[in-house]
């Protein structure tokens, strides 16, 4: 290969600010991708908390997560040098604004515990997921982004992770287990089929996900270089395999091949090639996106069997998809073509400093939203009483339908001052009679 | 016969199909309608324009039945659809002239529920 030459400082810009924007078009895209799984009555408040997100975490994020991730610090956590965007500025961090890294790990915070309500749709009370989505983004996320981006020390060990593998979706999945198991499952859960009401907005997220992905890990070069290029085709491939083998195994299983399952296998395959986005070579991509289908087909099936209401199967797809990308990072990793060897080629070490990462996110992850779902059960119940599950999230939390007709509906007219009638307006009944006015 | 239409909560309307099924009742006709009893008005939100919705989504049954499963029927719509707050439904239990089921030219009695429950 002959190396690519080197762009300018101005086009690293330009990438990520354009990575930054599609990054956070994963988060409206995860909103329609659960919104289309869950009941029509629900479908308002589950799109809502991935909005909620947006306000809830975002702001955490750049009040204090960001500067627990990314300011000076030790190990463990990072400093106070950032809390409330002090010192964020123009000035060059690595090839870029600082500002404008500062945004781009803000897309991030958002998508990750947007992830999370996967596990808790068609329950919640949403002050308490506000709640919870600023205070995780502090307590839990912005420690492991700093042990992993941060230089902290799952980084000086050496554990890869391109674009956030086990800092995103092995925590959020660890998380939404724990959550859904705090919880309890839905009021009808194991009693009725709760089915998804619109499987057309399941693929159109599932496509703008994709789409988004694509700032997600090529964005987290970092630069405009060939280690973007890199992450960009193997973002383009692995999905593509993965979607291949799911639907076999579809069809093999089955003999129809099912779009709520396409739709799925293609978010197991990005979840699985993000840790390995710049460190495997294309054809590494697509070995991994096929195996990483395995794991998350067949944890959907066994999940269905058990107690656990992971309503829109988090950990099947972002758990078990994250881990084996991780795993599988290590065993596929390309000293050519990401600077680093993995299995294949002769360094089983990194294997073992994988799984240690992924080990130490879920633990770390599974404790800190334990801790606190207690502390905020303590402040607020956290479930929406039955009858008003019953009765849908969106009425009974929104006050608003998601497929009204309008039909029936009475106009309240606002009760502010309108002008007084002029005597031709009256209406007859009180212009003779004097009444008016 | 009779012809039993009965409104219902939709979020009640799985728990009457189960009942339905258990009091062996088969043959029934479903669809959503709107409607207004006796409910207070729930009040939404669009930008600045408030409404009170003054109809309702309901859950319709239609079911025809012989004699003898009568109250067998409406014992278990009102059993699976009761929750004691206002805007639970009605049913009602109407005459039917004469029935004949398409398939076989059946006809009353031999159309609809077998003359007695099988469990009584």
């Amino acid at each position: 290969m002959s190396p690519l030459p080197p762009l300018t400082p101005a086009a690293d810009t330009a990438w990520l600010l354009v990575a930054s924007a599609l990054v956070l078009l994963m988060t409206p895209g995860l909103a329609l991708f659960y919104g289309g799984l869950v009941r029509a009555k629900n479908v308002l408040n589950t799109m809502m908390m991935s909005l909620g997100a947006v306000a809830g975490a975002g702001l955490a994020w750049a009040a204090i997560g960001y500067s627990l991730a990314f300011a000076p610090g030790q190990g463990l956590l990072g400093g106070p040098d950032h809390l409330l965007l002090a010192g964020v500025g123009l000035e060059a961090r690595g090839t870029v604004p600082h500002l404008l890294f500062f945004a781009f790990q803000g897309t991030f915070a958002v998508i990750t515990v947007a992830i999370v309500s996967g596990a808790l749709v068609e329950r919640l009370r949403f002050g308490p997921w506000l709640a919870f989505t600023a205070l995780w983004t502090v307590v839990v996320y912005a420690p492991v982004c700093h042990w992993v981006w941060g230089g902290g020390w799952l980084a000086r060990l050496g554990a890869l992770d391109f674009a956030g593998g086990t800092v995103v979706h092995v925590n959020a999945a660890a998380a939404a287990l724990v959550a859904a198991l705090a919880l309890g499952p839905r009021r009808d859960w194991g009693r009725q089929a709760l089915l998804p009401h619109n499987v057309p907005l399941v693929l159109l997220g599932a496509g703008l996900l994709w789409f988004g992905w694509f700032g997600f890990n090529a964005g987290s070069a970092l630069a405009a270089d060939g280690k973007a290029v890199l992450a960009f085709a193997t973002t383009l491939l692995a999905p593509m395999a993965t979607l291949a083998a799911w639907m076999a195994l579809d069809l093999a299983r089955t003999g129809r091949v099912t779009a709520v399952g396409a739709a799925t296998a293609l978010v197991v395959g990005l979840v699985a090639v993000t840790p390995a986005a710049g460190f495997v070579s294309p054809r590494g991509a697509l070995a991994l996106g096929a195996l990483a289908a395995l794991p998350s087909y067949f944890g959907l099936l066994a999940r269905a069997r058990t107690r656990l209401d992971d309503s829109l199967d988090v950990v099947a797809a972002h758990g078990l998809g994250g881990v084996t990308g991780a795993l599988l990072t290590g065993v596929f990793a390309s000293a050519q073509w990401g600077g680093t060897a993995g299995l294949l080629e002769g360094n089983a070490a990194l294997l073992t400093r994988q799984a240690a990462a992924v080990v130490a996110t879920a633990l770390w992850s599974a404790a800190g939203t334990w801790a606190l779902l207690r502390a905020l059960a303590l402040v607020a119940p956290l479930r929406v009483a039955e009858p008003r599950q019953g009765r849908g999230l969106d009425v009974e939390l929104h006050g608003e339908e998601a497929y009204g007709t309008g039909e029936g509906a009475i106009l309240v007219l606002p009760e502010v001052a309108t002008p007084p009638l002029r005597a031709a307006d009256r209406p007859l009944a009180t212009a003779g009679s004097g009444a008016g006015v | 016969m009779k012809l039993i239409v009965a409104i219902v909560r939709p979020e009640r309307a799985s728990a009457v199909l189960e009942a339905l099924y258990r009091a062996e009742v088969r043959g029934l006709t479903i669809s959503r309608v709107q409607g207004h009893g006796g409910e207070t008005e729930a009040v939404q939100t669009y930008r600045g324009t408030t409404v009170k919705m003054e109809l309702v989504e309901k859950v319709r049954f239609e079911i025809g039945v012989s004699e003898s499963f009568v109250e067998v029927t409406v014992a278990a719509i009102r059993s699976a659809a009761a929750t004691g707050e206002v805007g639970d439904g009605k049913i009602f239990v109407l005459p039917v002239e004469s029935i004949v089921r398409i398939r076989t030219g059946e006809r009353n009695e031999g159309a609809v529920t077998p003359v007695a429950p099988a469990t009584a």
